[in-house]
């Protein structure tokens, strides 16, 4: 376990970030200020964060339609993230992909996808890439539950497997693909087990618990880099908001959603602990939320008052050697 | 131009062993490249001249496309052996909704150089699904760019062209012309620029529009054409993406009639998009309809006598240059 307590604090702000940004994003785009559709990642700030918090700036990370809290865990700037969300010029694609199609290429972010399982094929290139350069770089990516049923993550997981590429693979077990339970969809309840069918070291780990997601990714990244391979990580966790903003949810019951937040919530479970720890107390808690809180805002005021793109914007950024 | 006349397969061979050599960054992937340098040993002399550089992959299309793309976006040059062009269906994902828009939906913060090579076409009884001419869903596809080449100096000087770009190409070579010798430039610097057409017979009574193995029966039938006193002008296409329309218009503007030939099957093929074009821009210049030669609308059978009668031939091309010049 982690005793750096600046650390510890730094990840505790991260996961306050990511939660105050989600929950800015779902009452935006209730009013009707995004545009499109979002997906939020509220509940899951303790797979985010714990895994990004084992990461360098020049790691790698591939993301999913649910990415912003891995984007700000990697450190995005929420300028740039806000403004993208509301469709202005300033945004990190100048408005051109929107919540789901985010990316910071300067800090490793290959990218959101609003494919499932789209990041995997992608991810194996980045490892491909690493070790064909001789670099001590890993390269992170997150999906779902859904995505683990996909083609593409076996072909990425027997891949990455027999290269042994530096390669992490995340998968977020919320229990929900769209409306589909993950008990229905796939054939194993830990979905963990099926990384020993690629000889794959495979490991669940309790999603909620920022770190020991944290120490699960430190050892695995530590085998990447030392050149021993991949390695599966499963995070348990839970989707508290719809697949999407707006989803009216009739597959399941209130009171499901209801056992995972108070006690199960992941900030909560950390709060309770640096209180233990004496890192936090109800004082130092105010001021990091308020702290967030302003930086969000500013955010907020940043994109608010950027432009729209013109409208034959949208004819540029096709070709890096356009004709 | 040098006289020394080689393959299609000895020229990309040719043009490959030029580019690695001067870009580390540059490498292959895909299905069985090292055990005969390629299933139609197209890549002859790599994997002894550039060893690490030719990668095996497992039969994951999904993943090789993938690997394609996520090297591109982290520094390398990858040039993708889809083995068979038909194969590119298991890897629309990665082709059509990750090549082709990563850069444009990310605001063009980054580049992505990638070639995906396709042997494709039919002729070699080969049946259904390894014969297909597939090049117009890319066309159709913003994001990619699309060669098609046909002689051998074409395939060397547009690979490399191809491999210097930063953009994902898509390279279609037809497996029946591998063996196809041709004049090709010994010069390294040789290079054909994207988008650029070439004019391969002069004629002033009708255009053939081509490229791929459409140029051959083109070329041919040119000859047959002039023995009736038609002098057919033969333009080969080379890329559709981008596409080279003023020399397409400079040909329609000396002969006035105009039949675009192609090995893809008619309907939706990159006939009807040239076609919408030149009638929209050079509808002044038409004494004709502009005439349509591909495959016929079935997917291609294997037995030799059905083959042959689905995919173009030099008499159809004859047929229809003189259905639209004796018009």
């Amino acid at each position: 376990m982690p005793e750096d307590s600046n650390l510890l604090l730094s990840m505790y702000k991260t996961m306050v970030k990511v939660r105050q940004f989600e929950s800015m994003a779902g009452e935006y785009f209730a009013a009707g200020d995004i545009p499109g559709f979002i997906h939020l990642s509220i509940g899951q700030e303790g797979s985010s964060v714990g895994i990004c918090s084992a990461l360098r700036d020049d790691d790698y990370v591939a993301t999913t339609h649910r990415g912003h809290g891995h984007m700000i865990a990697k450190g995005a700037d929420l300028n740039k993230m806000v403004a993208e969300l509301f469709g202005k010029a300033t945004g990190y694609c100048k408005g051109k992909g929107g919540s789901m199609h985010i990316a910071d290429f300067s800090i490793g972010i290959l990218g959101a996808n609003g494919v499932v399982a789209g990041g995997l094929p992608i991810i194996t290139g980045a490892g491909l890439s690493i070790k064909y350069r001789k670099t001590d770089q890993v390269a992170v990516v997150f999906f779902g539950d859904g995505a683990s049923n996909r083609g593409p993550v076996h072909e990425a997981m027997n891949m990455c497997a027999i290269w042994n590429l530096p390669v992490l693979f995340v998968v977020e077990n919320n229990q929900w693909a769209s409306t589909t339970p993950q008990t229905y969809s796939c054939s194993v309840g830990d979905l963990c087990t099926r990384a020993a069918g690629y000889g794959i070291p495979g490991v669940a780990v309790d999603g909620n618990d920022v770190l020991a997601v944290r120490e699960a990714a430190l050892e695995a990244v530590a085998r990447a880099r030392a050149g021993e391979g991949p390695t599966f990580i499963e995070n348990k966790t839970y989707r508290i908001r719809g697949h999407f903003e707006g989803d009216p949810q009739k597959y399941r019951k209130e009171a499901e959603v209801k056992a995972w937040q108070d006690e199960k919530d992941p900030i909560n479970r950390y709060t309770k602990l640096l209180t233990q720890k004496k890192l936090l107390n109800k004082t130092k808690i105010q001021t990091i939320w308020d702290e967030v809180k302003a930086e969000l805002d500013a955010a907020l005021d940043f994109a608010k008052s950027s432009p729209f793109p013109k409208p034959e914007d949208a004819l540029n950024d096709l070709f890096s050697n356009p004709y | 131009m040098s006289e020394r006349k080689i393959s299609a397969s000895a020229a990309l061979a040719e043009a490959l062993h030029d580019e690695m050599s001067q870009d580390e960054s540059i490498y292959i992937l895909g299905e069985d490249l090292t055990a005969h340098a390629g299933i139609f040993g197209q890549f002859k002399g790599l994997p002894e001249a550039f060893p690490g550089r030719i990668l095996d992959t497992p039969i994951s299309e999904m993943c090789i496309v993938g690997c394609g793309v996520g090297s591109a976006l982290t520094g390398m040059r990858p040039i993708v052996d889809l083995h068979f062009s038909d194969f590119v269906t298991c890897a629309m994902d990665e082709l059509c909704n990750q090549a082709a828009k990563i850069r444009y939906m990310f605001g063009g913060q980054v580049k992505l150089p990638m070639v995906v090579w396709c042997p494709d076409g039919a002729g070699l009884r080969a049946a259904a699904q390894h014969s297909q001419s597939l090049e117009s869903w890319f066309v159709h596809t913003p994001g990619v760019k699309v060669v098609v080449p046909s002689e051998p100096a074409d395939v060397k000087g547009l690979i490399k062209s191809a491999i210097r770009d930063d953009d994902p190409v898509m390279f279609f070579q037809h497996k029946r012309l591998f063996a196809k010798e041709g004049p090709v430039p010994e010069d390294k610097d040789f290079i054909i620029p994207l988008g650029q057409a070439a004019v391969k017979r002069e004629g002033s009574d009708v255009s053939l529009l081509t490229y791929g193995s459409g140029y051959y029966l083109c070329a041919q039938a040119a000859e047959e054409l002039a023995k009736d006193g038609i002098e057919a002008e033969v333009v080969d296409l080379r890329t559709l993406k981008p596409l080279d329309m003023d020399t397409v218009a400079q040909s329609i503007k000396k002969t006035y009639r105009a039949v675009i030939v192609h090995e893809a099957c008619v309907t939706g093929g990159f006939g009807a998009e040239l076609a919408a074009r030149i009638q929209s821009e050079l509808f002044d210049y038409l004494d004709a309809p502009v005439g349509r030669v591909g495959t016929k609308d079935v997917p291609i059978p294997f037995s030799p006598p059905l083959e042959d009668f689905v995919l173009p031939s030099v008499a159809d091309v004859i047929e229809a240059a003189k259905a639209v010049a004796y018009r």
